[in-house]
């Protein structure tokens, strides 16, 4: 009877098709859109064609715009990174005024708005002369991303063993070498985890980056966006189509490397 | 004299040791707390201090300050129906995330491995993949020419004019909960991690029947999980922006859209960031009272247990 009660019944299994369906259509039917041989939003009907993936090459805009989206991933979850390993040290493992204070100010950009980030941030870099800036979208996607690095991280340093670095230092290692040599390597996945989370929201970002790029530094979906305000045609599918297959290839790979429900439960 | 020279440098290193060990949270996390002050502090206040000034349309952003677009937002039939749709989306929307997350996450629980790991991945993974192609795949499939169209024409349920789902409130629901309903997942994935199987089989053994076990014993187990994430639900979809505007379009304007079109269409700065300051405050307040509604809750029901 207990293997029994663990197992979905038939009206589970039902609620769960239907619910994969649901969770897969829209982007079942993207893929099929971007093959189709004809000039406009159809449904490969009558053969599959390669010729919308071949119009991407004739759009250099897109393909910019998907370099300065990769490059502005790479540098912001990097910079996030590389602060977040620091505070986060500083924070789970010292008791020091301002404590709570800092924690909640790195985790705060999660509770507000990013259409308000945007808008702010918006303001503040055309104030300060740097408005429209691949710097001003590096500082912006920093402080979107910073969240998930640091909570990741976070974690991993709040499971380690302090006793082997006890031991490292009592066995006369410097406490940088300890530090190097012992409490990094067991933080690395940690550190890993948090870099690739951090790099795929920025990667995505819409909402914000709208307000902060210009049109010489477009990032990918804000192109995307503005391209679906004008018209909808089969390019976008195609478009779509390669950054569906990107992201589930990363997608395996933090999986393998992270655990994808223990990354994304950092994500809410 | 050369054992005095010696002594005070080395007295004045161990003091500074002994400081410079005080002063060790405040170097490592110093880089970051600058960089947030400056780069989020700065332009919210900045943004505050925006909502305040007066606007012409003629001159731009003025020199005196004013609270009428306040009075304007907090008053104007105009934005009360804006903010009203926003909320009555999120609100729908969360509870169907409930209705469809929660069971979902329930019976990937249940299920074994591969079919467990793989199934998680197809429910998280949309989550990463970028809002404007999820958007996109709803366009395609409720859109005049789409496949819900074509499959309500086929049925003759719809005139040759074709349907379309577009800027209607079903169509911007349908995508928000498509976008959000992994969120609701996860979190309820999350509580059930901690479940104990065990105290279901005791409430089988014990003559319950299975709905009764899922209700009584399950169901409140799960519940904190249920909770947070329509929290995290209903606050993303309060402020979402591309997918009512994909979907909604002008036409059924919510919050997020109103803030972009005042800034970037009507270029009224002052009064765009006055709705997004009264947008920022209303989610403050509801995440708020929200947690404090759910502990006290939590506490009460923790207090009749052991009473």
């Amino acid at each position: 009877m207990s293997v029994d009660s663990r197992r979905n019944g038939r009206t589970a299994l039902v609620f769960h098709t239907l619910f994969v369906i649901f969770l897969m259509a829209p982007l079942v039917v993207v893929i099929l859109v971007a093959f189709t041989p004809n000039g406009y939003l159809s449904y490969p009907t009558s053969g599959f064609s390669l010729r919308w993936f071949r119009a991407i090459l004739d759009r250099p805009d897109f393909i910019e715009a998907f370099y300065h989206s990769l490059n502005l991933g790479l540098v912001a979850a990097t910079l996030a990174t590389v602060m977040s390993v620091p505070a986060a040290l500083a924070l789970a493992r010292f008791q020091f005024v301002g404590r709570d204070f800092l924690n909640g100010l790195f985790l705060s950009p999660l509770m507000i708005p990013h259409i308000v980030l945007g808008v702010a941030f918006l303001g503040f870099f055309s104030q300060i002369g740097l408005g429209g800036t691949f710097a001003s979208l590096v500082f912006a996607h920093v402080i979107i991303v910073m969240p998930y690095t640091l909570r990741l991280i976070l974690a991993a340093v709040m499971g380690l063993d302090r006793e082997t670095e006890r031991a490292a230092v009592s066995l006369g290692a410097s406490a940088f070498t300890s530090f190097r040599r012992i409490t990094l390597p067991q933080m690395l996945p940690g550190i890993a985890g948090g870099w690739m989370l951090a790099f795929i929201t920025s990667f995505d970002e819409l909402t914000m980056t709208v307000f902060v790029a210009s049109p010489s530094n477009t990032t990918l979906p804000v192109k995307m966006y503005n391209y679906i305000e004008q018209t909808v045609d089969p390019l976008l599918a195609s478009v779509s189509t390669v950054i569906i297959v990107l992201t589930v290839a990363f997608m395996l790979v933090l999986d393998r490397f992270y655990g994808l429900d223990r990354v994304l439960s950092g994500k809410g | 004299m050369t054992a005095m020279t010696i002594e005070i440098p080395n007295r004045e290193r161990a003091t500074s040791r002994f400081r410079s060990q005080r002063w060790i949270p405040f170097w490592l996390s110093g880089p970051a707390a600058i960089f947030f002050l400056i780069l989020l502090g700065l332009p919210l206040l900045m943004t505050l201090a925006l909502s305040f000034y007066t606007f012409d349309y003629t001159q731009g952003i003025g020199e005196t300050l004013t609270v009428s677009h306040y009075a304007e937002v907090l008053s104007d039939s105009y934005f009360h129906e804006i903010f009203l749709r926003t909320y009555a989306i999120s609100l729908v929307t969360t509870l169907l995330c409930v209705l469809l997350g929660a069971p979902e996450a329930y019976i990937l629980y249940r299920m074994r491995n591969p079919w467990r790991s793989i199934f998680l991945l197809v429910t998280l993974g949309p989550l990463l993949i970028s809002v404007v192609v999820r958007t996109l795949g709803w366009v395609l499939l409720i859109g005049g020419n789409g496949l819900l169209s074509h499959a309500m024409q086929a049925l003759g349920l719809a005139g040759t004019r074709g349907f379309s789902l577009m800027y209607t409130h079903t169509g911007v629901v349908i995508a928000m909960v498509h976008v959000l309903v992994p969120f609701m997942v996860i979190s309820v994935w999350a509580s059930l991690r901690k479940l104990d199987m065990s105290t279901n089989d005791a409430a089988l053994s014990l003559g319950a029947s299975p709905f009764t076990a899922l209700r009584r014993v399950i169901f409140p187990q799960i519940l904190p999980g249920v909770l947070s994430g329509s929290l995290i639900v209903f606050a993303l979809t309060a402020s979402y922006f591309a997918t009512p505007s994909i979907i909604g379009g002008r036409r059924l304007k919510v919050v997020a859209t109103s803030v972009y079109d005042e800034y970037l269409s009507s270029m009224n700065w002052p009064l765009g960031a006055t709705i997004a300051v009264v947008l920022l405050i209303l989610n403050v307040i509801i995440v708020m009272s929200y947690s404090r509604w759910v502990e006290n809750r939590f506490r009460r029901t923790l207090g009749e247990g052991g009473a």
